[in-house]
């Protein structure tokens, strides 16, 4: 059923209660987050609160460099927030102890933006290794899964390349099935259509949706991709100026009459959020001064 | 006045943090029930590539500057007509000296910029992250293998380059300038000591191997994960422990046989 939350999103949330108070239902609770880079220096969230429901695809989007990346690295506790907590199946990720935060980790996965994979490890390898390290599998077992997770990213043929001879999209995908080997509780996709062709991408928007509906792994897609990840999400947060400025059912976001909502989905360039990186009015900085003073010299 | 105060005040503490970080990165890294099963394999793998890749420049420069001081001794001994003691002059200045220091300074040109530049890369494409995010520490994965190859291998380098280096003293003094052989390696044996000498020199280049291996490490793991950063880490590794070998030296020196 590859279809069937994006066209009943908006039935089901009807069906079983808004799930807005912090319950059983929610793996990932995230409150009052305050976060800066740089000791200060560079603030990303001001105030963020999301709540991650359990067996859920949940789709996080936002402007390029708005901190989605950052968001992910906190909840997998690379990254300490300055305030606000963040529970994860209810330990509070922030506070854990060195080894606790490990035990938690190996309950989650993470497919990072740049795929991450190990140079000095074929691909094969690559997959192999989460569960050479955290599973007590025979080598025959091993080869057996890799090779189904390898075959699920259409990647089988290339088991012996080394990460240096893969494409970019390529090695993304071996990424992802590195990220899937183990079969998590949780697993973060940053990104995952970037650099894919259309039918890569077809395939993967149907692994992540697999994946939920069969194993019940609860996914968070961060991604800009925005048609794709509507027709797999159960629920949409956008992020923008440091907190969740909108969020709900894929069904209630194309309905919002919020500008702001309307401007992510139908990528406009104008609108409440600011595409440029805050700077002086262009006209300024390539002319040396302002549109007015230039048309008047014009005519 | 005032600017450059501040400036250098940020220099010490940017430092002492930095001294900081890697006394930490170290301790976690080596501290933890050793998994011999996991480790084992990996110990190995960096023995290659720290150590055995390490064979050739160690090979050559012994052999080089083991003939520079059979020619530049024979010169010096001829004129007191000591020639007999040319023996123990090569060896003693290898195991005391020439061998742990020279030692240290290829290593940290050749194994060292190599540790730094493999880890910084490792940090850059965030594959230390991802090691993290699978649970997996890279501070046992990554940094405690290396450092451990670094630290047993090295003391074995210096030992291979003076032993290389006291054949190329003899190649020179005895095959090409007419020492008596015999008398070449008697007095050597006769003079050069187990404890003052051959350990002294182990010692010293155990100290190195550590701070080496630490410092190449360090700026590995600690570096600003661009290419620009990985460069300048690079540099740095070789330029610090280079200066830290050489500082130690005196220090090492003063104590043994001051
Ligand atoms: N290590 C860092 N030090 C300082 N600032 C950082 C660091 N990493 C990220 N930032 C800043 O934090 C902000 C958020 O970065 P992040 O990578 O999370 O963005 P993003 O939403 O994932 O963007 P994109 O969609 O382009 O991947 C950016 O403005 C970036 O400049
Ligand atoms: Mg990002």
């Amino acid at each position: 059923m590859p279809s069937f939350s994006g066209k009943l999103g908006g039935l089901k949330r009807k069906e079983e209660p808004v799930m807005t108070s912090a319950n059983a239902d929610d793996l990932v609770v995230i409150e009052n987050l305050d976060f800066a880079h740089n000791y200060g220096a560079k603030e990303v969230f001001n105030g963020l609160n999301m709540k991650i429901p359990r067996g859920k695809i949940t789709a996080v989007m936002g402007p390029s460099g708005i901190g989605k990346t950052t968001l992910l690295r906190l909840i997998g506790g690379q990254l300490k927030p300055q305030k606000g907590s963040i529970k994860f199946a209810g330990h509070n990720i922030p506070e854990l102890s060195r080894s606790d935060l490990y035990e938690q980790r190996k309950r989650m996965s993470m497919l990072f933006q740049s795929g991450a994979l190990f140079t000095d490890l074929s691909v094969f390898d690559n997959i192999a290794f989460p569960l050479r390290e955290h599973s007590d599998l025979s080598e025959e077992i091993i080869e057996t899964i890799v090779l189904l997770k390898l075959e699920a990213v259409g990647l089988r043929g290339a088991r012996h390349l080394m990460p240096a001879e893969l494409s970019g999209g390529m090695s993304r995908r071996a990424a992802l099935a590195r990220a899937i080997a183990l079969d998590p509780e949780l697993i973060m996709y940053d990104e995952p259509f970037a650099g894919q062709d259309p039918i890569s991408m077809g395939v993967i928007v149907k692994l992540i949706k697999s994946l939920n509906s069969s194993l019940g792994i609860t996914s968070v897609v961060v991604t800009h991709d925005v048609a794709e990840v509507l027709t797999i999400a159960d629920q949409v947060f956008i992020v923008a100026d440091q907190k969740v400025v909108a969020s709900g059912s894929p069904e209630e976001l194309k309905q919002s009459d919020d500008p702001l909502v309307q401007q992510f989905l139908e990528g406009e360039a104008d609108g409440p959020v600011a595409f440029h990186y805050k700077a002086p009015s262009l006209a300024k900085e390539v002319l040396g001064k302002d549109i007015n003073e230039g048309e008047g010299h014009a005519g | 006045m005032l600017d450059k105060v501040a400036a250098l005040g940020k220099t010490v503490l940017d430092n002492i943090a930095g001294a900081g970080k890697a006394m930490v990165m170290l301790v976690r890294a080596l501290i933890g029930k050793p998994q011999l099963r996991k480790s084992w394999p990996l110990l190995m793998q960096q023995m290659y590539s720290v150590g055995v890749l390490s064979l050739i420049i160690i090979i050559i420069s012994g052999l080089f500057i083991g003939m520079v001081l059979g020619l530049q001794g024979y010169k010096i001994l001829v004129d007191f007509g000591a020639e007999q003691s040319l023996g123990p002059m090569v060896a003693l200045s290898l195991l005391r000296e020439l061998g742990p220091v020279v030692t240290a300074l290829l290593f940290a040109g050749r194994a060292g910029s190599a540790l730094t530049a493999e880890i910084g890369l490792m940090k850059a494409t965030e594959q230390l992250s991802s090691l993290e995010m699978m649970a997996v520490d890279p501070l046992r994965r990554v940094i405690s293998p290396r450092f451990w190859a670094g630290f047993y291998s090295m003391p074995l380098l210096a030992l291979i380059f003076s032993a290389v280096g006291i054949y190329g003293g003899y190649l020179v003094g005895v095959r090409w300038l007419g020492v008596d052989e015999g008398a070449f390696w008697s007095v050597m044996q006769s003079n050069v000591e187990w404890g003052q000498d051959i350990l002294n020199g182990i010692i010293k280049s155990l100290v190195f191997a550590f701070v080496v291996t630490w410092i190449a490490l360090h700026k590995g793991y600690h570096c600003v994960p661009t290419s620009v950063g990985i460069s300048r880490a690079t540099t740095s590794t070789v330029v610090t422990a280079s200066l830290a070998v050489l500082g130690l030296d005196f220090v090492l020196t003063a104590l043994m046989f001051g």
